[in-house]
Order: C-alpha cells, then structure tokens, then sequence
C-alpha cells in the first residue's frame, strides 16, 4: 500500500480545491454564498450549496503580505483605519476581484452570523448592498447568563429555519433533512477529531507547535461540514498521537522549553516573525482561545441543540464563563506564560484581555505580556516591541521556575 | 428675555449639568434613578416602575481607572462611563442597564459587573435581525424580565395601566421632541447648535412628564414665531455632537442645525408607535421599524437616502457628520452614504470629533471653509 499522505499535504490539496471548486461552480451558473467562519455551514453543505469565507480569504491574503493594496483601496473609499482589517480586506476585494493569495466568486448571497462579532452584521451588510443581494443574518445574543438562554435558543432556531428557507430559494430545492441529519452528524465528527487533535497538544512535550495548529484553523472553517474534513482531522490526530507516543516534541532542533496560551488571532502578515521568536526561546504555543470556537457539539437532528451551540461562543459569554475556559485552558495545557495578542482588529476579544490576564494570574501565577499587533494590517505591529515583550515573558517564567524549583 | 429664551436657558442648563439635574429630579420626584447606557433602552417600563431613566452618554472625563480595562482604541464614550462609574459619578444610581449594540458594548458587559461591583447590573440585550418575526417574541420575553428587575428596585408593580399609562407619556414626549427638532430647525437663531442639543440632553437626566411640559411650550412659543435665517443650515449626522466648545464653533459661524441623524438625538424619538398591540409589543415594534440607525442590522441600508431626504426637506445647504473614533458601526456606514450623498450632489463635511477634546482649533478653519462654500 502507498504510503499515507500527510495531513499537511491534505490541507493543502483540500483548501485549493475548496477555492478552485467554487470558482469552478460559479463559472457553470451556480450559487456560491459568502458566509462567516462561526456559522451553521450544514444548511449549505446539505443543500450542496458553494461557500466561501472571507475572513479565511482575508487570512490567506495577510499571511502573504498582500493585504496593504487591499487596506490602501478600503481607505479611499473611506474606511477608518480603527475597523477590522479583515473586513477592509474583504470590501476592497469585492472591488478588486483579483488577489495573488486565492480568488474567491462574488457571491449570491451572504450567510452572516453575529455570534463571532457585530462588525460581521456591518461589514455584510455593506457587501449586500454592493452586490445587491439578499443578507441572511443569524443573531446571536450577549448571554449575560452563564448559559445560553431559553429565549436565545428560541430566537437563534427561528433565523436558523429562516435561513434554510431562503438558502432552498438559492439552490432551487427543498432541503432534504435526512441529508441535513448526516451532515450534521459528519459536521459534529469533524468537531471532536479537531478537538481531540488540538486537547493532544496538553502533552509534554506537546506533540506539535501552536503555530502549526493555527494553519488548520483554515480547513476547520472550510471542511468543517464534509468527509474531506473527517480524513484530515482524524490523520492529523493520529500523525499528533504517534508523535505524543514516541514522545516526539514540536521542534527537532529545539527543546520545548516553556509552554505558553496565544489568545487572539495569530498575527498574519508576521507570522514567521512571531514564530520565530517563540521558538528562538524555547516557547511552545500549546493552545489558544480559537480551537475551541470551532468545537461545536449538539445532538444530530436537533435544531435546539444546534442553536444553542452556536449561540454559545466564548465572545458571547459573561466574565464568569469566560474565567472558568481560560482557567480550564491555561491548566489543562499545564501553560507557564500567556501572549496576548492586542489585535486592533478584533475589539470583542481585546477588551476583556485585561481583566482575563489579571484572574489568570492571580488564580495560576501564570505569566502573560501584551504586544500591539493585527491579523491582517501590517502597519500596527513593531517586531522590537514584539521581541521585548516576549523577552520579558521569558525572564517572569523563568523567575517562576526557579521559585518552583527553588521552593522560594 | 423672553419666555422662550427663558425657557430655553433652563433646559439648556438642566443638560449640562447632569449630576445636579439628575438629583434635583430625584428630589423633587422621589424616584430613584437608573442609568440607561446608549443606544436604546425601553425607558418606558422603567418610568412605569416608578424610577427615573437615566441616560449615561459618557462625559469630558480623564481616563485612568478605565484603562485598566479597555485598550486605548476603545471608543471614548464606553470608555468615560466606565471610568465614571468606577470613580463614583454614578453613585446616585439604584442601577444600570447595559445594552449589546456592539462589539464595545458586549465587552463592557463582561467588564462592569468587575469594574464597579457595587453596582446592581442589568443587562438589556435586544436582537438586531428586525426581519425575524422571532426577535418580536424575544423582545417580549426580555421586557418581561426586565419589568421584574425594576419592580425589584423600586418595590412598585408596573401594573398594565401603569405601562399603558408611560408609553402615553414617551408617545407624548417623542412627538413633542420631533416637533421641537423641527421648529429648532426654522428657528436657528432662537436655538442654536449649542442651545438645540443640551435642550434634548436634559431630557435624558429630567422625569419625562415635567420634561415634556417644558418642551410643549418651547415649541409653542416657537410656533408663533417667524421662521429665521441663519447664516447656513447642516444636519448632523453621527452618533452625538459633543463637545460643546465643536457646537459653539457651529455657532459662531452662523450655522444652524436644520435637521439630526444623531443616535443620541432625533434616532431616539423619530419613530412612531404602531397604534396596536400590548404595551410591550409597541415597544419592540418601535425597535423593530427604526430605520436608518447603525447599531441595528438593516438590509439594504437606508441611510444614505434618508440623509439626502433629510436635507431636502429640512431645507438644509449639507450634512456635517460627527465621527466618533473607535465608533465601528458608524465607521462602516460612512463610506456607504457617502457614495449616495455625493452622488446626490450634496455638501459633506466629515469630522472626527471627542467629548475629551480640549482644542477644536483644527476643526474651526474645516468648518468655516464648509460654511463658505454651502453659503
């Protein structure tokens, strides 16, 4: 037998092929929906409908360092610098149409949920009145309760059986439920293979690095819904527990010498730079608030269930919530630092960095800086603030080590 | 002076001083007092509980408590009430409601109960998709919740005669305010941008009977005045139109405000009632006809379209927009009805304007050269 292809491989194959097949659908007349990267993807996957994610676009074009041409096109139209660099990323490309990342088709309608944001309502709106098409949203409501209330369940299934409604307009078909069932079931699948792959990196050494996981955070957005998803989740969970089971570490050239939680999105245009300098001290990036956006569980055939799933975000929950995950987190992955990500992007998850790094600290002793930075605009981040920031973070962990070490 | 001058000079007062205004009504009224941060907040069923809504918009305050919490990109109205009900400004609150318009305000959400613990916090989270006949039903469920929490504090029933009896008098109060914003517009010498917007202010810190009577016969007055000229006329366009010594430059330069846009103004009470339905459900469908607000998702945005009506019909020369940095809503309609408002071939001047703002000198040679050219 041929020897088994490797996940990264697969990523890469399956994430051109998610791009070149919804071009490929468009060109023959069919409907391609842009929707956000937190959203009931079954509803399309069951009515075979083509997707495509802007913020992953968006992503994509960062990483490449191509986002000033798109930010510097938003800007004349008169977008604020202060707005999310996706969005602006996003709206200039709807103009441009071309990019040297990906392309992605215009779209027929749009999917929005604002479960991962409210700048996700503005930003599509926009875009469905430049297209002119019809905007789906799916409201997620602030949970001010520990948990997801009855009335938001409500509320969030209602627009949910809206959207299928509209999205049966789009394909031409009714939705077939028992296909939705199966979808369902593949989509919950794929959660708890990126769950069990993403938990394996608790190990010590953990099997892979973070920055690593960050690159599969594009497949969990895109395939989330399908077989492929399934295939690549489930080999990168066995190639991460080979390694676990061989007590293979996330570097070969490197000890894993301190582990430590990224909270925020990863900084796109300076990836390698952020990487590096991770890596340089012996920092591991074990695991981040992200995975677990995308660990999304309910019972299969029950729109309840699912509303309440997605309505149930880390962004959408109360202080209390939000402790008790980064407790869970920063325990679980036994992390001695944390790096926060200030990203002037992403203001829902900025401003509770504060108080959240003051429990932790306080609960855990666990270390933690901030640097200034953004997903996809290059022009907030300073690579000397940056190294300075996690040199500090090297000395408070190691001044930790040595106390436990030390019994001082 | 003359009675309206008086009149005028009165509530103009009441609005710029919010903590005397919000003590003197508390006294006078007996009621205790709850803070309603922006956008919207169904002050009625707090009115019908016997408590006096209070709204929180911020204010010309240092951040330093604040910080501890908030980037410096966070928008500085969220960013002066948290501070200030840190420091003990709120005090004199019973509680405060908290909305979920935004990304900012979500955030505070989580924060406050931290920040300020001694403070009773209640949440007041309204839907935003307003073609899901479901948002209606949820509404309903959280006013009812939201009735409970202010029965608690003020120990009174908000009984259905009660509620029937307040969204009477904030029916009253808005069509009072919409015709006060008109006849301000035809008289902007008698109210100038400075007068106009503290006048609607106080209505945010005064009880809304006492408040209205007052408005009533400012407009009454101004009824049976001629209309006047100013020099030019803009409407405003933004989420406020602070600070004062911005108004004064608007002012000084003869330019009245014929119209608003302002979420903290003509948004609040530019919306009728539907004449049908439980109290309640008046209340939603208000929320759920709004049109033109950012802070609600709105299919095809109108905007833009009500801008270029609203100069039309109020006979404005352009529209002056009131950017509030770190406002992301607002940041992302500005390029859309900037494009509908050029295209209809009207003046714009944008600026980008703080309540912490110490100097306007850069905004004054901006607004002066707008004047000169709309002139």
């Amino acid at each position: 037998m041929d020897k088994k292809i490797s996940s990264k491989k697969m990523l890469k194959e399956m994430m051109a092929e998610h791009y070149s097949d919804a071009l490929k659908r468009k060109a023959e007349g069919k409907p391609v929906v842009w929707a956000t990267s937190i959203i009931p993807q079954e509803l399309m996957e069951a009515l075979d409908i083509a997707v495509v994610y802007p913020e992953n676009h968006a992503a994509a074009i960062g990483a490449r360092k191509d986002a000033p041409v798109f930010i510097n096109h938003a800007e004349a139209n008169g977008y604020s610098v202060d707005i999310c660099s996706y969005a602006r990323v996003n709206m200039a490309y709807a103009d441009i149409l071309e990019s040297e990342a990906e392309n992605i088709p215009i779209p027929d309608m749009i999917l929005s949920g604002s479960n991962i944001c409210c700048t996700a309502i503005k930003w599509y709106e926009n875009i469905a009145k430049k297209f002119n098409i019809p905007m789906v949203l799916i409201d997620s409501p602030f949970n001010m309760s520990y948990d997801v209330s009855a009335e938001s369940v409500k509320y969030i299934r209602k627009q949910i059986e809206n959207a299928i409604t509209q999205l049966e307009k789009l394909a031409g078909r009714k939705m077939d439920y028992d296909r939705l069932k199966e979808v369902m079931k593949v989509s919950n699948e794929n959660a708890i293979w990126w769950k069990k792959a993403t938990d394996l990196l608790a190990n010590k050494p953990s099997p892979t690095n973070g920055f690593d996981m960050f690159n599969y955070m594009a497949p969990i957005v895109c395939l989330r819904g399908n077989e492929k998803g399934t295939r690549l989740f489930k080999t990168w969970y066995e190639e991460l527990q080979a390694n676990v089971d061989n007590g293979v570490g996330p570097w070969q050239d490197q000890e894993e010498k301190y582990r430590v939680l990224w909270d925020g999105i990863a900084c796109w245009p300076y990836l390698k730079d952020t990487y590096v300098k991770l890596k340089s001290n012996g920092i591991n990036v074990v695991t981040s608030t992200y995975p677990e956006s995308w660990t999304l569980l309910y019972e299969v055939g029950d729109l309840d269930s699912m509303a309440r799933a997605y309505g149930g975000l880390y962004v959408l929950r109360s202080i209390d919530y939000i402790t008790d995950r980064l407790s869970a987190l920063a325990t679980g992955f036994k992390v001695d630092g944390i790096v926060f990500h200030s990203n002037r992007s992403c203001k829902g998850m900025d401003f509770k960095q504060f108080e959240i790094a003051r429990r932790l600290e306080s609960k855990f002793g666990v270390k933690y800086v901030f640097f200034d930075g953004d997903q996809t605009d290059p022009s907030t981040f300073s690579l000397a603030q940056y190294e300075t920031r996690i040199q500090a973070l090297v000395e408070m962990m190691e001044g930790n080590r040595q106390r436990e070490v030390h019994g001082i | 002076m003359s009675q309206v001058q008086d009149l005028i000079g009165a509530l103009s007062g009441a609005g710029k001083n919010p903590k005397e205004t919000v003590l003197d009504e508390m006294k006078r009224t007996g009621k205790k007092a709850v803070g309603c941060f922006p956008i919207y907040v169904p002050e009625e069923i707090i009115h019908a509980a016997g408590l006096l809504p209070v709204g929180l918009w911020g204010g010309n305050t240092e951040f330093k408590e604040a910080d501890k919490y908030f980037q410096s990109f966070c928008c500085s109205i969220m960013r002066a009430n948290v501070e200030q009900g840190i420091r003990g400004t709120y005090d004199m609150l019973s509680a405060v409601v908290i909305t979920s318009y935004c990304d900012t305000l979500r955030a505070v959400l989580v924060n406050w109960p931290v920040a300020v613990p001694n403070m009773k916090t209640i949440p007041m989270i309204l839907p935003q998709n307003r073609i899901e006949p479901a948002a209606v039903e949820f509404m309903l469920e959280k006013f009812e919740i939201f009735r409970g929490e202010m029965e608690s504090i003020s120990g009174i029933k908000a009984t259905e005669s009660m509620l029937e009896e307040s969204f009477g008098l904030y029916e009253r109060y808005r069509a009072a305010m919409r015709d006060f914003t008109e006849l301000a517009g035809t008289h902007p010498k008698t109210v100038n941008a400075v007068d106009r917007h503290y006048v609607i202010k106080a209505g945010y810190f005064m009880d809304k009977e006492a408040y209205t009577e007052k408005i009533e016969q400012i407009n009454t007055c101004l009824k049976g005045m001629p209309d006047e000229k100013a020099g030019a006329k803009v409407v405003l366009t933004g989420l406020l139109a602070e600070p004062e010594n911005f108004l004064e430059l608007l002012a000084e330069n003869g330019i009245g405000v014929a119209a608003d846009d302002l979420a903290q103004e003509s948004r609040q009470f530019r919306t009728k009632s539907r004449p049908d339905g439980s109290v309640f459900e008046r209340i939603a469908y208000r929320y759920m006809d709004l049109r033109g607000c950012t802070f609600f998702y709105e299919e095809m945005k109108a905007r833009g379209q009500m801008l270029i009506d609203m100069v039309k019909q109020s006979g404005a020369d352009g529209i002056l927009v009131c950017m509030y940095k770190f406002c992301d809503p607002e940041e992302f309609d500005y390029p859309v009805y900037k494009k509908e408002v050029e295209a209809a071939q009207i003046p714009m001047l944008y600026l980008e304007i703080e309540q912490q703002m110490d100097s306007v000198e850069q905004l004054r040679t901006r607004i002066q050269s707008f004047k000169e050219m709309i002139m």
